[in-house]
């Protein structure tokens, strides 16, 4: 008789279809990519995925725009369309759109930036062949759209469970992604096992901390949560073991210390068009996540998590910035850049307040811009054998190529938080807001690790601009339209936020009110 | 043994059982058994049928097993949604809508197939 009284009790939840658009559009175009990927002859692939990508994403970002000022729990309470999710749905359609001109770009290398079967032994000589001669794999589409479709998930979820399964789907492409580079297999192997254990190890602890937070709760949406916080009869420490559990699982795609370790390695052995995507995109959605955790979950522990958190902050400024002095290797320098800027814009999200909401949000699609065109440059840096990363390779790059040099040291500029860029507006958002909430601490270890990280920038200034072009300084390549057109959207943003930054700023402003 | 986490008292308590039990047994072989150190090297090699033990303890799995991995993650999944639709999807309220969902969610799946297919992932060679 079980079953009757599950049919009478169980009833299937209402779907808002346009505030889901977004997502199922994505999905549903991942979908078909995978088909064309089955039934396309070899040859039209490449087109036919690139068009449906940029359609599905345009299509996608339409869905936001027309659903903007929505606010409703949707899917019996599994996903929120409001403010935050909104906004952060659109910045991932954007960067992501920006992220997937650099991982189209054919034309620095034939067949793009991937191999078309990973599987090979690295360094045999099949694998020196498809390294070489092979086509790309154009499989790289249907992952990169579910991988977008699952970020945009993880920005909206509004239980712990949706908020699991959109981590695991974001993830499991990006890992995938990373295994594809064309040139240094061995390297790019490296970084995706690297990425898939470590990041199998916080999905794991991110599970065990829902379960935890259930005990307590015995909820795991977060309108329950909060209200569970104030009222719940078990023991605290379930909740407080949880939330630490859940927060791990969190830092770790944001790549904050004590969880950054896999950052550098993996940044400088995936494929650069897909470290561009994981820095700028998966930021995003990780400090989605977050922040719908801190500020609509678990806003009445606050008082419990801050220091700790704040902690976190100051240690990962501290972290990134002192250890990228140390680089030599540019994509690791813009990995332990990334790391920084992770904690400053946790300082935005301590503040747990309006400011510090809109402010984080500006940070995160101003520092999505910059990111985009910086790893684009790198991408354009090569010699016969590739990409050439190590710094020393960089020295007198000005001579070379003054537009690129020019670029990357506005780019570079605007990491640094030099006013008339987006990095200078972004900082000045998120530490006014933490001032404002009282967090000064937070803001004065900001400045200082923001003068340490000025350092290492403006070494790498210092040797394109002031060292002789040597021997084996490579030639920047001339770019193709698609990476032509990132690098100029990425730079031109960065310029535009520095300069008239009201338009992103009231918006992040109207944006910032979660529903719960 | 009351109290959220006192339903766990029990699992301790069988674990802390356990770990007497197998304390005890290895305790208690260790004061039975006869004392006899030896220098000779085959004692302390690996017991294989009698004969030399020959090669590393570093095997590889056939990467062609994960179809079989893959296969029943797909099919697996798909049947454990599928048991409890199956057994209300003809009730009053659930009608065409939930047989329509059913569809989306298995051609999805599906799909997962149509693409091992064409990839030539089936074929045992």
């Amino acid at each position: 008789m079980t079953t009757d009284i599950a049919a009478e009790t169980l009833k299937l939840p209402s779907l808002d279809y346009a505030a889901l658009a977004p997502m199922l559009i994505l999905f549903g175009v991942g979908c078909v990519g995978v088909l064309v990927e089955a039934i396309a002859p070899k040859k039209a692939r490449f087109p036919v995925q690139l068009v449906l990508a940029v359609l599905g994403i345009a299509a996608s970002l339409t869905a936001i725009v027309l659903a903007a000022g929505t606010e409703k729990v949707t899917a019996a309470g599994a996903v929120a369309v409001d403010g935050p999710g909104l906004f952060l749905q659109g910045s991932i359609a954007v960067l992501g759109l920006v992220a997937l001109l650099l991982i189209s770009e054919r034309s620095l290398e034939r067949g793009g930036a991937f191999v078309a079967q990973a599987a090979v032994t690295a360094n045999s000589e099949a694998d020196r062949d498809q390294a070489t001669r092979g086509s790309g794999a154009t499989e790289v589409y249907p992952l990169i759209i579910f991988s977008l479709g699952g970020m945009m998930l993880f920005a909206a979820a509004n239980d712990l469970l949706t908020m699991f399964v959109a981590l695991e789907v974001f993830s499991l492409p990006l890992y995938l992604l990373c295994a594809m580079a064309r040139r240094r297999r061995l390297l790019s192997q490296e970084a995706a096992l690297k990425y898939f254990l470590l990041g199998a190890f916080a999905s794991a602890f991110f599970l065990f901390g829902i379960a935890l937070v259930y005990g307590y709760a015995g909820r795991v949406d977060f309108a329950g949560i909060h209200a569970a916080v104030l009222d719940s009869p078990n023991d605290i420490a379930l909740l407080y073991i949880g939330l630490a559990m859940v927060a791990i699982g969190l830092l770790f795609k944001a790549a904050l210390a004590p969880f950054h370790v896999w950052t550098p390695d993996v940044y400088q052995g995936a494929p650069t068009p897909v470290t561009a995507l994981m820095a700028a995109c998966t930021k995003v959605a990780a400090f989605g996540g977050l922040l719908r955790v801190l500020y609509v979950a678990f806003e009445r522990s606050q008082w419990d998590y801050r220091p700790v958190l704040g902690a976190i902050a100051v240690l990962t400024m501290l972290v990134g910035a002192v250890l990228a002095v140390t680089q030599t290797d540019i994509k690791r320098l813009l990995a332990y850049s990334s790391i920084a800027n992770a904690g400053y814009v946790l300082v935005g999200v301590l503040a747990i307040s309006k400011a510090g909401l809109a402010s984080s949000l500006f940070y995160l699609v101003a520092y999505g811009f910059s990111v985009l065109a910086a790893f684009g440059i790198v991408t354009l840096v090569r010699d016969a054998d590739g990409e050439a990363t190590h710094l020393s390779r960089w020295a007198g790059l000005g001579r070379r190529s003054p537009l690129y040099a020019t670029l990357f040291t506005f780019l570079l500029l605007a990491f640094a938080g030099i006013p008339l860029t987006s990095g200078f507006t972004a900082k000045f958002g998120v530490f006014a807001a933490a001032i404002e909430a009282d967090q000064t601490w937070l803001v004065i270890a900001g400045v200082i690790t923001s003068a340490i990280i000025a350092f290492p920038y403006l070494r790498v200034v210092v040797m394109m601009w002031l060292s002789e072009p040597g021997e084996s300084t490579p030639a920047v390549s001339l770019p193709g339209a698609l990476t032509a057109a990132a690098v100029t959207i990425g730079a031109a943003a960065t310029l535009l936020l520095g300069i008239v930054p009201q338009p992103l700023l009231d918006m992040t402003e109207n944006a910032a009110h979660f529903v719960r | 043994m009351d109290g959220y986490l006192g339903s766990y008292a029990t699992l301790g308590i069988t674990l802390l059982a356990g770990a007497l039990v197998f304390v005890g047994a290895f305790s208690a072989n260790r004061v039975l058994r006869p004392r006899r150190p030896s220098v000779s090297s085959g004692k302390f090699e690996s017991y294989e049928c009698g004969l030399d033990p020959v090669g590393g303890d570093w095997a590889q799995a056939q990467i062609r097993y994960y179809v079989y991995a893959y296969l029943y993650a797909l099919f697996a999944v798909e049947s454990v949604f599928l048991f409890p639709w199956a057994v209300i999807f003809d009730r009053p309220g659930f009608g065409g809508a939930a047989v329509v969902e059913m569809a989306i969610f298995v051609a999805v799946l599906a799909l997962g197939l149509l693409y091992a297919w064409r990839k030539r992932v089936l074929r045992w060679a």
